[in-house]
């Protein structure tokens, strides 16, 4: 049946299944992903069906993991690399950057780096220290590399496909607190494009522009705010790098207030980069400052303080509130 | 796997050691300081073919069978790349290039090792690696474009199996690894030979290459060239160990050979190759050798050595010993140095002129072949700059 309702885990796991496939090139690899099928269970019964050559336990380093991948892919293979939580990717941030991002341009476009890093990344699971972090702006921050994050099942499934399909080195940040939520996904359909922005919601007031795990808070909020007689746009911007400033313009143009939403902390972020340059393209039209709602310039807090650090629907809802008063 | 442990094998390699890194007497305070660690008599043995008087001598565990001309081959290859890296800091200094890392000392770690590979193989140097570039037939021009300022690389790895010069520290001894596991994948019995120096031995990458090379007993040949310098800090300040012995702790061999000896290095990197071809997994080759340039043509080595050091040294030039050999066996005459060097003197000059009429890129090549697949950003940025450099052409027209 090509339309099945999925958990976002489940969806990229068969996303994972249909590449490896499609494509003897493809090779899965990262700590325990193996047997236990990694701590989130994304590469589950992976190996025990395409075997020990394609579904690859690595030994526990995160440079190594990185590092080799570049290599297997300078080969010709497809390496798609697991790192287990975002706050562990660091060991690997120097191969990511000075390698892996730069390798295209300094051969002149003579080889080709195809490597797919999937991070779960953010909060709202109550974890310990170093396993709820948002760093996607410091990969988006880095010319080479392309940074996308689904928010749905559906998007998860087809996503994953196209990043490993692509020729550039690809960071595919999961938002792992929607791990488990159900969605549609139509196994024959074809998919958007991989770096096109979604509308996820109509409206006419405001657009909230979110992704990965913000999308949910952020539908949520435009229902609670249709509930006040505010029509309140949801988009989905689905890619971090390149960004499609070409739909959320369309967007602004028609309800004349955004406000960005990330889990990550505001300062430095990803919304810094989106108001300024909406700011520039639609000066005319914006009836209201663009408004950031997102992390504090803190380390991520301890799990019992978490609900207090993320964007929830009252804070959402805040912003709203403050960009209709202008 | 067969673990080849050196341990093991070295009281049968007692009689060829040539520790050499006692100074002339008459050192400074300040040299005596420096180097006492390193003047320490349980300096261990090295596999050394040929004397610095260029005796040929043998070792019990590897060799070389060359005829005359293939030993003058090595020797033509030293000669030319030594010239190649004297021309280049000569560049430098003429302003034409904006740094020259010189290799000057090394050229038989670098040939002996280089003319082991074979074409199948695939190397990934670090930024210092002239020699070997010269050996897999790289043109000389191509090593001067980073260096001049005109690109980052610049040339296709895989024209050459020759990858582009890394120059963040042992990055590359993963991209190697990973490479050898995919050469294991595709069935093939090709080999990967990795660069670094002893510098980098401290990084994190090149001891977990060593990690991932040994759990997948990748064919890689780790070739450490130990110059005793990383910059201004001597080798103490990386390693309490000899660095070819940090390999049996990763569970494969390590052999230290003598640098400065090119067929010493020929013959470990092929014995090291062969190995990696059979599936017996890395092997860790640790050239004892010496920088006699600086590091970099923008680093000042009068500031942590002394002179007699680097005399110690140049009495064991690789060059000259195998000049010595070469004419003590009758194996070149007069007549055919004089043609290397006239020979020698023509890549000068070609290097010269290629250099100085390098253009400078398109002022647009900074957006090229940053993505394979393009990047909205990139293509606006483009656009936007290209607008920008019209509108002075528009203005000078008007």
């Amino acid at each position: 049946m090509a339309v099945q309702k999925l958990p976002l885990a489940k969806a990229l796991n068969e996303s994972l299944r249909k590449a490896l496939e499609n494509d003897p090139k493809v090779v899965v690899m990262g700590l325990d992903v193996g047997k236990l099928g990694g701590v989130f269970r994304i590469t589950d019964g992976l190996q025990k069906d395409f075997g020990e050559h394609r579904v690859v336990d690595t030994p526990l380093a995160e440079s190594g993991i990185v590092g080799t991948a570049i290599g297997l892919a300078l080969r010709g293979y497809r390496p798609v690399v697991e790192i287990q939580f975002d706050g562990f990717v660091f060991p690997a941030y120097d191969q990511i950057v000075t390698q892996l991002a730069k390798m295209r341009a300094r051969s002149l476009g003579t080889v080709k780096v195809p490597v797919v890093i999937r991070i779960p990344y953010g909060g709202g699971i109550g974890a310990v220290e170093h396993h709820s972090e948002s760093p996607e702006a410091l990969f988006a921050h880095v010319a080479g590399l392309k940074v996308v994050t689904p928010a749905t099942p559906s998007d998860g499934y087809w996503m994953l496909q196209q990043a490993i399909q692509s020729d550039d080195p690809v960071i595919f940040f999961e938002p792992k607190r929607r791990y488990w939520d159900k969605g549609e996904v139509d196994t024959e359909a074809i998919p958007g494009e991989l770096h096109k922005a979604r509308v996820a919601r109509e409206g006419t007031d405001l657009t909230l522009l979110a992704y990965g795990p913000m999308v949910k808070t952020c539908l949520e909020a435009a229902a609670a705010a249709a509930e006040e007689g505010k029509s309140v746009e949801v988009v989905d911007l689905r890619s971090i790098s390149p960004i499609d400033f070409d739909t959320i313009q369309a967007s602004v143009e028609k309800t004349r207030r955004l406000v960005v939403v990330h889990e990550a902390p505001v300062f430095f972020g990803s919304g810094a980069e989106i108001a300024a340059r909406i700011t520039e393209r639609c000066f005319y039209h914006l009836e209201a400052p663009v408004l950031r709602v997102g992390g504090y310039h803190a380390p991520y807090p301890p799990a019992r303080l978490e609900e207090e650090y993320l964007p929830g629907l009252d804070r959402v809802l805040d912003s709203v509130d403050r960009a209709l008063a202008y | 796997m067969t673990v080849d442990s050196t341990a093991a094998r070295q009281p049968r390699r007692g009689g060829t050691s040539s520790s050499g890194t006692k100074a002339a007497g008459g050192a400074t305070k300040r040299a005596a300081r420096a180097k006492k660690p390193r003047s320490s008599s349980s300096e261990p043995p090295l596999v050394q073919l040929l004397t610095p008087e260029g005796e040929r001598v043998q070792h019990p565990d590897y060799d070389v069978d060359l005829t005359p001309e293939e030993l003058r081959g090595l020797y033509r290859d030293m000669v030319m790349t030594r010239r190649f890296d004297g021309e280049a800091t000569a560049l430098q200094r003429q302003g034409e290039l904006g740094l020259w890392a010189s290799l000057l000392g090394q050229e038989a770690a670098q040939i002996g090792s280089g003319r082991a590979l074979r074409d199948d193989d695939y190397v990934f140097p670090t930024y210092r690696e002239h020699g070997v570039a010269w050996c897999r037939g790289v043109d000389p021009t191509n090593l001067l474009g980073m260096f001049r300022g005109v690109n980052n690389g610049g040339w296709d790895p895989n024209s050459n199996n020759f990858h582009l010069y890394t120059i963040v520290l042992g990055s590359q001894t993963l991209h190697a690894t990973g490479y050898a596991m995919g050469v294991t994948r595709d069935g093939a019995d090709s080999a990967v030979l990795a660069y670094f120096g002893d510098g980098a031995s401290s990084q994190g990458d090149v001891n977990e290459s060593f990690v991932f090379s040994a759990v997948y007993n990748a064919p890689v040949v780790f070739f450490c060239q130990n110059n005793q310098w990383a910059i201004s800090e001597p080798t103490e300040k990386q390693t309490r160990v000899p660095l070819y012995q940090r390999a049996q702790g990763f569970g494969f061999p390590g052999v230290r050979v003598d640098g400065n000896d090119v067929l010493a290095c020929l013959a470990v990197t092929r014995w090291a190759l062969e190995r990696a071809r059979r599936g017996e997994g890395p092997t860790l080759i640790e050239a004892f050798t010496y920088r006699m340039a600086a590091h970099t043509t923008s680093d000042d080595p009068t500031r942590y050595r002394h002179d007699e050091e680097r005399a110690a040294w140049e009495a064991k030039d690789p060059i000259l010993r195998l000049r010595r050999h070469l004419e003590a066996q009758g194996h070149a005459d007069a007549s055919w140095f004089e043609e290397l060097e006239v020979e020698s003197e023509a890549l000068g000059k070609h290097v010269r002129e290629v250099v100085r009429a390098m253009p400078v890129p398109e002022h647009m090549a900074m957006f090229d072949n940053v993505y394979a697949d393009g990047h909205a950003l990139v293509d606006e940025e483009r656009a936007q700059f290209a607008a920008y450099q019209a509108s002075f052409a528009n203005g000078e027209a008007e």
